[in-house]
Formats: C-alpha cells, structure tokens, sequence
C-alpha cells in the first residue's frame, strides 16, 4: 500500500482485457527462499535508476508505436475532470477519418471500456486493482490483445490520479492533463509534476463558465509557471464547444 | 502516490543484483532521491518495511540521500536552487526554466553478504 493516498501496485491484481471475454480473479503467489550464508560482505556500485524497468517497458511501446506508425495519447486527470467523456466524444466525431484504438485504466470496473465499445472502436480495459497509475508493461500486454492497426491512433486513458502517473512513461508520443473548470485554478502548482510532464492541457467543462466563478486565465498562469511549453485548448465535451481545436492539433500531429 | 511501486522496483533491482554476485542478502542500500522526483521520502519510508519483506533488504540498512534540485533560467541564464517546480528566477523573475538536476532516483550502491 502507498504511504500517503492509500494505493498500492499489487500486480498480481492487474486485470487487462477487452470488455467482452473479461473474467474475475487471478491470483499468483510469489514466495522467495533465503539462506542464512554469512560470507564475506562486498559492496555494488550501481548508480541505477529506480524507475528504470518502467523506462525500458516504455520504450519497448514506444519502438513497437514508431515502426507501426501508431501515435499515442496518455491522457491525465484527477477522476472526474471529463476524460472519458472527452474520448466519447472525438472518438464520435473523428472516427470515421482516423482509426482509434482505446486502453482504458481504472482500479476497478469495466464502466469506461463499456462506453467506448458501444462506439465500436477497439479496447482493451486495464483494471489495476489497488494500483493508482498504469505503468508501461500494462501497456504492453494491452496492446497485445488490442493489436492496433498501424497508422492508427492509441488513446490511453490513465487512473484518473494527478499525482502517481506522472511519474510513469508508457511510451506515449504526447501526454494530455486534462483539467475541468469546476476543479481551482491552483491545481497546477499543487499537483506540479503533472503538469510539468504534459505536452498539451485541455480545459474541459467551459459550458459551465457563467454558473462558477473560475478564473480560465488565472488557471493558465499557474499551469505555465510550471511548464512554460503547455499549449491550451478550451472545450466542453458536453456540447462540443472548442472541440475542433483540440481536433486540429491532433490532425496536425498525425502529419508530422 | 506511488511509493510502494517505487519500493518495489527497488526490490526488484536488489534482488537481481544480490543474486548476480552470488550473496545472499543486503546489509547496506544507498539511494539518492532528487527533490523534484515526486517521491515523498516519509511515504517511501511508510511503504518500505512492507515491500521488503522476505526480500534480500528485508534486514538492510537504507540510507536516503536527498538530492537538491537545479535549474537554468531561459531568459537570463542564471543557474538556481529549486524548491517547487514553478519557482520563479531570483534573478529575473521567469518562470521559464529548464530543470537540470533534481529528478533522480537512483540506487546508488548495495552492500551485499
């Protein structure tokens, strides 16, 4: 379990399956052997990093991604700031121009690989259990069940979390931090690596502007005092307002 | 936050590099945590006594060196201290930086036997 908010990366909990075939329970016991041999003490340099595995999963999608031409979102938030609904929609409205391919993560429930099936789009739900984040070898074993066509584009919907996932590359070619406008303006400076580690923000739930008093410019300021490179869009997924922006920019990418 | 999955990658590392030299178990681990590597060494500790039991650092000694964090002003060039990802230049006064140092996380040696 983690010290502070309570999750923990217990693997053997990690389900990944596509909503039609998904089962419950597996479970692994791990044991190790120890011998008490007390000979003489040597000392290792190592100077490896902690994360390195994680790093090494990550490129092992991302060289995968690069030879089959498959871009590749990571979408952040903390839960509820509309990242689902955001997929449902630009899925809705690009699929017939580009071919999508969704990974799902979330503890618990295949809620959100039920949504986007219903559109008939390819995806694969990652349940992680007591796990707050995805991590690069979930990827991995996702995509093996998704197998994506190439020139195609994955979305990958993190653990809504702000904090944990930032830490861990999946191999993506972007990440989006994703932010509703019903959330404080200071979001950025409290939760700063993970709008340090973001390439793009989107501002999601504008159609609420006139019923909050939430400060849009305010909100940029902070997020750019920790990463002068983010680039904003402001959208409701609701009724699609600033939505093609958001659209442009991805088309944009898929040129380059 | 995700300690205890650092914890354990932690374990994985010394497990492996126990078993490759052919010795048993840790009596000493060194690792250095930058300030801006988002991990909270009071959370690392929480999570610690969990992740290595029954693992070769179940009985080890840990020591955490904490990394200070560097940065260099875009605009004036001026290479500072930082304590948060959005402090300012004291020179200057940007906030566009580049980070330089502060993100490791890093097992720096292992004493086996």
């Amino acid at each position: 379990m983690c010290g502070v908010c309570g999750c923990g990366t217990e693997k053997e909990n990690v389900i990944i399956d596509s909503p039609q075939n998904h089962q419950h329970g597996h479970h692994h016991h791990h044991s190790h052997d120890h011998s008490h041999d007390h000979s003489n003490k040597l000392v290792l340099d190592l100077e490896k990093d902690i994360l390195h595995q994680n790093n090494l999963d990550a490129s092992k999608n991302r060289g995968y991604f690069e030879a089959k031409n498959i871009f590749t979102l990571n979408l952040v938030s903390s839960p509820g700031s509309g990242k689902t609904s955001i997929l449902e929609r630009t899925l809705t409205d690009l699929k017939d121009e580009i071919d999508f391919n969704v990974i799902e993560g979330d503890q618990q429930t295949f809620n959100d690989a039920d949504r986007i099936d219903a559109l008939n789009i390819p995806v694969i739900q990652v349940n992680t259990g007591k796990g707050c984040h995805l991590e690069g070898n979930m990827i991995y074993e996702a995509v093996k069940k998704l197998k994506p066509k190439d020139d195609s584009v994955l979305m990958i919907e993190n653990v809504g979390n702000l904090v944990c996932p930032s830490m861990f590359d999946l191999g993506e070619n972007k990440r989006v931090v994703i932010i509703s406008i019903t959330e404080g303006e200071d979001k950025p400076i409290k939760y700063p690596d993970m709008f340090h580690t973001a390439d793009i923000c989107i501002i999601n739930k504008m159609d609420l502007l006139p019923y909050l008093n939430f400060d849009v410019q305010k909100l940029k300021d902070y997020a750019l005092q920790v990463n002068h490179h983010l680039e904003f869009f402001e959208v409701s997924a609701t009724t699609g307002e600033g939505m093609k922006d958001w659209y442009l920019w991805l088309k944009n990418e898929l040129k380059k | 936050m995700h300690e205890f999955s650092v914890a354990l990658g932690i374990v994985k590392i010394a497990e492996k590099e126990t078993i490759k030299a052919n010795k048993t178990k840790v009596d000493l681990i060194e690792l250095e945590i930058g300030s801006l590597s988002g991990i909270e060494i009071n959370a690392l500790n929480y999570a610690w006594d969990i992740a290595v039991k029954d693992t070769v650092l179940e009985y080890s000694e840990k020591k955490i060196t904490p990394l200070d964090a560097k940065a260099t002003c875009i605009d004036c060039e001026h290479e500072f201290i930082l304590e948060n990802i959005y402090d300012i230049c004291p020179i200057c006064e940007s906030y566009k930086k580049e980070i330089i140092k502060g993100k490791e996380l890093i097992v720096k040696s292992l004493e086996v036997s």
